[in-house]
């Protein structure tokens, strides 16, 4: 059952954002409200899972000394992929996710996995890797943007919430984003521990 | 007039729209190397330097390859190999010219060819479509603002080695609680300058 060990682990043991605190410049700019996301979250999976793939394949043919290069030109390759598709098929989350998707590509967590585990396994268990550290990569920021559009603007998933509360915009802005990820990421470790423990 | 422009994008990219605290890029770097005030001394200075350089060299290469060319739609792909390549040639100079620059900076160039503010710095310049004269106004304020969130970061870090932090806050989430702080701080200066 290696292939379910590969998937679960990127969720909720090596989660991506609150275990491994990798790619947070998007987790954080995007998620003013929960679709913007779920947005995020399944464009960085599919760009994951195209560069996992090919990297595995490729891995015998790139020498050592240039892989990492050559792994962000593969990802680049995806990410204009997925920005043609955006801009055609969903303008609107386009223009709300704007400088973040092209900013995918220097996303510390698709590069790591590339290099920690695409470069090493075969392309069955890279593809697995990739759709599971996606999952968790979009089940954190769907859960963060929730939380900052519940408190910060009374709803969720563009649904108002409480009739006559007025909500606190500042966990839309900047600051906002950096104290909700901080405690998020506290509450993981705390538990984490808690478990260690036992 | 250009120039007064450039001045006022300088200052807005060091305190209103400083590029870590308010746009959120670099972050992965920021929260690794900021346990230190020197060696983030080292890592904010390459930073700043590789940001006003490639932001020169990516305008140049976006306005006078890409564009006659028709291939704008590469400008991820050319723009990151841009970097990357920019920071090897970086890397192997400093390696021949100075030793001790090499031992101070050369261990953080491999790492800022992923610091995401570095092509952050790129493609805002394009989005907002700035003078060449702008955009280098720009890269060197994005760095010179990144240096001082990160200096300012370390210094509170290097204090709090000696405080006792709450279970499981400590590392990456007490960092991101600092941030927010210092980013609530960086708030108070919007409204003096404005970038469109």
């Amino acid at each position: 059952m290696r292939a379910w060990k590969e998937f679960t682990k990127g969720i909720i043991k090596e989660n991506p954002v609150f275990v491994m605190a990798l790619g947070l410049c998007p987790t954080l700019a995007v998620t003013t409200s929960a679709v913007n996301g779920v947005g995020m979250g399944l464009a960085s999976t599919f760009v994951l899972l195209g560069s996992n793939t090919v990297v595995s394949i490729i891995k015998k043919m790139v020498p050592n000394k240039v892989r990492i290069p050559m792994y962000i030109v593969v990802i680049a390759t995806f990410v204009t992929l997925v920005q043609m598709f955006m801009k055609a098929y969903f303008p609107a989350l386009d223009k709300a996710l704007g400088l973040f998707i092209p900013l995918i590509v220097v996303n510390c967590m698709i590069l790591g996995r590339a290099e920690a585990f695409a470069s090493k396994n075969n392309l069955f268990y890279s593809i697995i890797d990739a759709l599971g550290v996606g999952v968790g990569f979009t089940l954190a920021l769907t859960l963060i943007g929730a939380i900052r559009e519940m408190l910060g603007s009374n709803s969720v998933f563009g649904m108002q919430l409480v009739e006559g509360f007025q909500p606190m915009g500042f966990f839309v802005l900047a600051p906002g984003a950096f104290l909700t990820i901080g405690v998020l990421i506290a509450i993981f470790k705390a538990i984490e521990k808690k478990n260690k423990e036992n | 007039m250009n120039f007064l422009s450039a001045f006022a994008i300088f200052f807005a990219a060091i305190f209103t729209n400083n590029i870590l605290l308010t746009n959120y890029l670099g972050m992965c770097s920021f929260l690794a190397v900021s346990r230190k005030v020197d060696t983030s001394v080292g890592l904010g200075l390459a930073v700043t330097f590789v940001m006003t350089f490639t932001s020169a060299i990516n305008w140049l290469v976006y306005h006078f390859i890409l564009t006659p060319l028709d291939l704008v739609y590469l400008r991820y792909i050319i723009f990151i190999v841009i970097i990357a390549a920019f920071v090897q040639l970086v890397e192997m100079i400093i390696e021949r010219v100075s030793d001790i620059l090499y031992a101070s900076l050369g261990i953080f160039l491999p790492l800022i060819t992923v610091n995401c503010s570095i092509l952050g710095v790129s493609l805002f310049m394009v989005i907002r479509d700035y003078t060449f004269i702008n955009s280098i106004a720009y890269g060197l304020g994005s760095g010179i603002g990144w240096f001082l969130a990160i200096i300012a970061m370390a210094g509170i870090r290097e204090k709090m080695d000696r405080s006792r932090i709450p279970n499981g806050l400590e590392g990456a989430g007490i960092a991101l609680i600092i941030a927010g702080i210092m980013a609530m701080a960086f708030v108070g200066f919007s409204g003096m300058l404005n970038l469109s």
